[in-house]
């Protein structure tokens, strides 16, 4: 849906004044401003408010004057880009670049642009897309859906201090340590905290590979046999239900993805698996963030990644794309637009803005000298490498995306946590996730 | 003055608005406008929505005819059992506690004290302010780390832990359930109140006189006159209820685990969440059926006590 800006309208009230309405009738031609391409780029609303300002006084009008074409830069709340999505498919018209979050490129495949030579490009150029960014941008066939820009990396932040009040000099790398010392420090009124609601980034980030590390999988590799119902997954429910008792805070059946970081912030929280934000936000603010003892939080925060099951270790983390929709009467200036955006030096503002929030999707900027800026945040370089896909083992398709957006595999934690044994509950996912696979 | 009328007279209407003259032109002409805009808002999208629940669409891709296959669908989905029994549970209980609150407080407001008007005013406020402003008030105080509501009894000293308002699912759903009567009181207590005012205080004070104590005035004169308009302000609310969606979205988005979606919400998360547009339109189809039930019930039954 494009804005009417005042500052449109003034100029069309300008241009008819000066040329008049009479001016273009008679030549049967509007004005050259009208003439202009324009790109509008829809994209969510920064957890890194720096960076959405940096793109509007820096990267966009640099664009636009590099490129000569006008772009329109518009920022929603994350969870309203699927709607925007949907209503610009269905009525074929809307933003001419949507970012795409995880699989929705699978699910919204029919009506987007493929960006394969971009991403083969980019790839070449920057050591190889990571395999995560392929899965859940390409069909495997060398279509890509969306064009891989960043990812959100899931860590755990965990206060330094307070674990280290219970003994643990380290972040517990088992399960079971993880259990150990969450049950420690929940005696002290400190908890770790987990949300298993209905929200789209931290609590799937947990739960599946959480579920993962035990040896629990949603299908097998065909696609199409759902065997979530193991004696891998339905252990993994019940340690998710003493742990849930033992360790974690209670509250979190109802967190959204907010709600953690105010819980960390206001120390009610020992851990927490979060994008960078509370570390960020607690640098940001030095001043407000203050640990029991007057000094500032950011110096007791570090960051881990989700420890390790009887599978192995994995994780899942917020993938974004940027597709072109097939609708757009501008699709070469869209692509145009990326192409400059992924420039070394372009991408680069974005990079720098985002101080280690975001990692790119590319091998070559694990190596920057950014992750050396702060140690604290060198774990997330690593974020886009390690990653998986929802729909594991087999592919991130629309499918796995539809048990995503239907919160199977959180509700399937969340009803053991509520009360029902875990067998059932195992059960319940495994008849969700049949009707979704096998019809 | 004079001269205009005249010549108004004088100059006749042409042949075309002469047809206007025509009561029953003029009724169709007149309802013309009413006529598009409920054709176009209501009556088109309610027949897309119906051929869209017969296909197979998902989002960017054209489906095919496949029948009543959607409604089977969700028919053996147990979110959608769980869907149904929440919307009934959710509509039953608030139209009860509105009814009763909102009686209450009506009789109360129609007495007469000082700053009756400004009282009044301010009784509308829950109805008056975007309900998506007031959920996220609510939402704030039952938040399950800062809920103020906790705060309060923790300080009370009526509770010594944390009460998980939207974390456990049957306070999650009375946590919804409080905050659509506190929203919804005000709408019942101010028609209830204009029903009141309509009947005329003779009536009582007759009662009165021959001896009938309050609860009898109440119950054999106040009652029996205000049903027509109870029941018209209780079908309103049914109807609100039932299709309720900003409230629950920005309570709980439906969970935990699916323990509050209603009707609009789960046909919201499947049609625009999962691109089922298809099932996303049976689901808010098959609300059609119950409300249409309880509506026609609901009509007759005024249709009734208004000719006895």
């Amino acid at each position: 849906m494009a804005k009417t800006k005042r500052r449109s309208v003034l100029k069309l009230a300008g241009g008819a004044a000066m040329g008049g309405m009479a001016g273009i009738l008679a030549t049967g031609r509007t004005p050259a401003y009208a003439q202009q391409k324009t790109v509008h780029w829809l994209k969510w609303v920064d957890f890194v408010p720096a960076t959405d300002q940096m793109f509007r006084r820096e990267l966009v009008p640099q664009a636009e004057k590099e490129l000569g074409m006008k772009i329109n830069l518009e920022t929603v709340n994350g969870n309203d880009l699927q709607p925007r999505i949907t209503a610009g498919i269905q009525s074929g018209s809307g933003a001419d670049i949507i970012m795409s979050f995880n699989s929705y490129t699978h699910l919204y495949a029919n009506s987007v642009v493929d960006m394969g030579p971009l991403a083969e490009e980019v790839g070449k150029r920057e050591g190889g897309i990571y395999k995560y960014a392929q899965a859940i941008c390409s069909n495997g066939k060398g279509v890509y859906m969306g064009m891989p820009w960043a990812v959100i990396g899931g860590m755990i932040a965990y206060r330094k201090s307070w674990l280290d009040e219970v003994g643990a000099t380290k972040f517990p790398d088992t399960w079971e340590s993880y259990r150990d010392v969450a049950k420690k420090l929940k005696a002290k009124g400190r908890p770790f905290g987990q949300t298993l609601g209905h929200t789209f980034g931290d609590a799937p980030g947990f739960t599946y590979p959480y579920m993962w590390s035990w040896g629990g999988k949603e299908v097998e590799a065909d696609g199409k046999t759902v065997v979530i119902n193991s004696k891998e997954t339905v252990e993994s429910v019940k340690f998710m239900t003493g742990l849930w008792k033992d360790g974690m805070d209670e509250g979190g059946l109802a967190w959204d993805d907010t709600n953690n970081n105010r819980a960390f912030l206001s120390q009610t929280i020992a851990a927490t698996l979060n994008g960078a934000s509370i570390y960020i936000e607690s640098l940001r603010k030095p001043d407000q963030y203050k640990t029991e003892k007057g000094e500032p939080l950011n110096k007791d925060i570090l960051h881990a990644p989700l420890p390790k099951g009887p599978a192995g270790q994995f994780g899942f983390h917020l993938l974004q794309s940027n597709m072109v929709m097939k609708y757009s009467k501008n699709q070469d200036a869209a692509k145009q637009f990326l192409t400059w955006l992924h420039q070394e030096a372009n991408y680069r503002k974005f990079f720098e803005s985002q101080k280690g929030f975001a990692t790119p999707c590319t091998a070559k900027w694990e190596e920057d000298k950014l992750w050396d800026v702060d140690p604290v945040m060198t774990p997330y370089k690593v974020a886009a490498k390690l990653g998986q896909a929802p729909g594991f083992a087999g592919p991130p398709d629309a499918k796995a995306q539809e048990g995503l957006s239907k919160y199977i595999i959180t509700d399937m934690y969340a009803k053991a946590v509520q009360g029902m044994p875990a067998e059932e509950s195992v059960k319940w996912a495994e008849s969700e996730l049949k009707k979704i696979y096998v019809a | 003055m004079a001269v205009t009328a005249v010549a108004g007279a004088e100059a006749r209407p042409i042949p075309r608005l002469r047809r206007l003259e025509d009561e029953r032109w003029l009724a169709l002409a007149l309802l013309m406008p009413t006529a598009i805009l409920l054709g176009l808002f209501i009556a088109y999208p309610f027949f897309e929505g119906v051929l869209l629940s017969l296909t197979s669409q998902r989002v960017g891709v054209p489906g095919e005819f496949v029948g009543l296959k959607n409604f089977v669908k969700i028919w053996n989905d147990s979110i959608f059992r769980t869907t149904v029994w929440n919307t009934f549970w959710y509509t039953g209980v608030t139209t009860v506690f509105k009814l009763a609150l909102g009686l209450w407080l009506a009789m109360l407001l129609n007495r007469h004290f000082k700053g009756k008007a400004l009282v009044r005013a301010f009784i509308l406020l829950p109805f008056i302010i975007p309900t998506v402003l007031s959920t996220f008030a609510w939402k704030w105080m039952f938040d399950p780390t800062f809920s103020v509501i906790n705060w309060a009894l923790f300080h009370l000293g009526l509770i010594t832990q944390r009460i998980n308002w939207l974390g456990d699912p049957d306070l999650a759903m009375t946590s919804i359930i409080v905050v659509n009567i506190w929203r919804g009181v005000p709408f019942f207590a101010i028609s209830l109140l204009a029903g009141l005012q309509t009947i005329s205080p003779e009536l009582n004070e007759a009662a009165a006189i021959d001896g009938a104590r309050p609860w009898n005035r109440f119950w054999y004169v106040t009652w029996p006159l205000l049903l027509p308009v109870t029941m018209v302000v209780m079908l309103f609310s049914v109807i609100q209820t039932f299709a309720d969606f900003q409230l629950v979205y920005v309570m709980t988005g439906g969970g935990p685990a699916n323990a509050t979606h209603l009707f609009a919400t789960y046909a919201y998360q499947l049609g625009i969440g999962t691109g089922l547009l298809s099932e996303g339109a049976a689901i808010s189809l098959a609300m059609f059926p119950f409300l249409f039930i309880i509506v026609v019930v609901q009509l007759l039954y005024i249709r009734r006590v208004e000719t006895r």
